[in-house]
């Protein structure tokens, strides 16, 4: 169907003689609006959960990748003979852009939220993290395996591959739920649109029948009720989906804590979608309304 | 302006009406009578595409009753004024907005109407109903507020069926002689009735042809009546 904008406009500012030939109903219009508020506030949640995990599978892609760590198991005395080894190999290793050690304060902030803030961690024998941060080349880990094993027997490499790949593919599979489940909300509230619009066509045959027999047409009875159900959902929508935008909003910040871990909720310009929400629900109520006004108009005489 | 030629119609179970032709040309005056059950009714409808013939030709202002789209239908039905023997209205709206729901729904300026709606409404004796309800109203009253809403576009035809079905005797002649009052202005008439006496009435009035539904055929009626 062609966008017109005039089509629109007109459709929005249709004369209330129109709108007035069907009459007013208080429950199904209650309903209607409950239903699309519902359904808007659990498809922002769809969203947020949709975007979220976007980010996450993203991150954990892109960022994640171009790091590694170098772990040194050695006894006291050795760890610093060792590190210092193990970044000396690491500085002439091809693709390998930094190679720093933690001091033992970033350790301890690593190790706070699972042990504490107070544990005496100088007297435990932790091993030595180096963090390695990569060209956008890359460098070829078994060869640095197989340096560091010659040259530093405490050394481990870890890449990151084994822990990273499980979960990008999970937050993408979650993601790809996030847009199916927003899929079926849409079509929940086409479906629920429809039977409510099918009930008030049902229950208006007497107005369809006079209308019809003063010579209106199709679309003027049509939009009467495709109108009314439009601007229900939508407001129903922005109901809804204002509420869930609260709600978002509302819920704790994991970023700080969380670290890598990104916050369920939108970010800069994600803010638009939640917006697009109640218009996505106008439409739907739109097409839904119109169809099933089409199909019972076509049976009456 | 409607030309039915050799029509017949059956519903599921048998045929109704069979061999029908029938020209109304303008400014005619018909009365249309048979049996109750006979098709009068039927006959009415495929006058006005509410049904489609299941043989012959049906043609309303020229065009073909099967060639022609929902749309064509509502427009035509723009130009033909339909009063029911049960007359349906917006039950929530009041009778002076009904009698103007034609205008409403072919985009008429119901401002610029509105001398024209006053003058209608007082025509048929309903200027002080006309903030009523429907459901509120007798049953002559309702006949009467079905006409005005059937000429407030000035049709070119005005189809009746059974108008008189519900009234007394008296108001039987007040809508009879808005027919003729109508009829006069160069309106052609079709009303269905099996009451005999109202025909004679109008006899006096108006140049009637008598149409009657037998053994499913229409014939003409003679000077019989």
């Amino acid at each position: 169907m062609k966008f017109d904008l005039s089509q629109v406009t007109g459709f929005l500012l249709a004369d209330s003689q129109a709108d007035r030939v069907v009459p007013p109903t208080g429950f199904t219009a209650w309903l209607t609006l409950f239903s699309a508020a519902v359904m808007a506030f659990l498809a922002v949640f769809a969203l947020a959960l949709s975007l979220a995990t976007g980010r996450l599978a993203d991150r954990w892609g892109n960022e994640l990748a171009r790091t590694a760590t170098v772990r040194i198991s050695a006894p006291a005395g050795q760890m610093a003979a060792q590190t210092a080894a193990a970044l000396r190999v690491l500085e002439t290793t091809t693709g390998v852009a930094r190679a720093r050690a933690l001091d033992d304060e970033e350790q301890a902030a690593l190790l706070a939220p699972w042990f504490g803030p107070d544990l005496p961690i100088e007297d435990l024998p932790i091993p030595r993290l180096i963090e390695v941060i990569e060209t956008g080349d890359g460098f070829d880990p078994d060869g640095l395996r197989l340096r560091l094993a010659a040259e530093v027997p405490g050394a481990v490499l870890d890449d990151h591959t084994r822990w990273r790949e499980p979960l990008v593919r999970a937050a993408s599979r979650l993601r790809l739920l996030g847009w199916f489940s927003l899929l079926l909300i849409g079509a929940a509230m086409g479906a629920m649109i429809t039977l409510a619009a099918n009930a008030a066509l049902a229950a208006n045959t007497q107005v369809i029948q006079v209308l019809r027999l003063v010579g209106a047409r199709d679309i003027y009875i049509a939009r009467a009720f495709v109108r009314r159900f439009t601007l229900r959902a939508f407001g129903g929508a922005i109901v809804g989906a204002g509420l869930g935008c609260g709600a978002i909003l509302l819920l704790p910040r994991a970023q700080l804590e969380g670290g890598f871990l990104t916050g369920l909720g939108f970010q800069g310009w994600h803010w638009i979608w939640p917006l697009v929400i109640p218009l996505l629900a106008a439409g739907v109520a739109f097409a839904a309304t119109r169809l099933a006004a089409h199909r019972t108009l076509k049976d009456m005489p | 302006m409607i030309e039915l030629e050799n029509v017949a119609y059956s519903y599921g179970g048998g045929e109704l009406l069979a061999e029908v032709s029938l020209s109304l040309s303008p400014g005619s005056f018909h009365f249309l009578t048979g049996p109750s059950g006979a098709g009068k009714t039927t006959l009415l409808k495929l006058c006005y595409g509410a049904l489609v013939p299941t043989a012959g030709q049906v043609r309303l202002f020229g065009q073909d009753l099967r060639e022609m789209e929902r749309d064509d239908i509502a427009m035509v039905r723009r130009r033909i004024g339909v009063v029911h023997q049960d007359c349906q209205f917006l039950d929530h709206l009041s009778v002076s907005e009904n009698i103007a729901l034609p205008l409403g729904v072919s985009g008429r300026d119901l401002l610029a109407e509105d001398a024209n709606l006053r003058e209608l409404t007082g025509w048929v004796g309903l200027k002080e109903r006309a903030a009523a309800l429907p459901p509120e109203l007798s049953g002559g009253e309702r006949q009467r507020a079905a006409l005005a809403r059937a000429v407030i576009m000035s049709p070119d035809v005005v189809l009746a069926d059974e108008p008189t079905g519900n009234v007394d005797w008296e108001m039987s002649q007040r809508l009879l002689r808005l027919l003729i009052e109508l009829n006069r202005m160069g309106k052609t008439i079709l009303i269905a009735t099996h009451d005999l006496a109202l025909i004679r009435a109008a006899k006096t009035h108006v140049q009637a042809r008598v149409l009657r539904i037998a053994s499913r055929r229409l014939q003409l009626a003679g000077a019989d009546l």
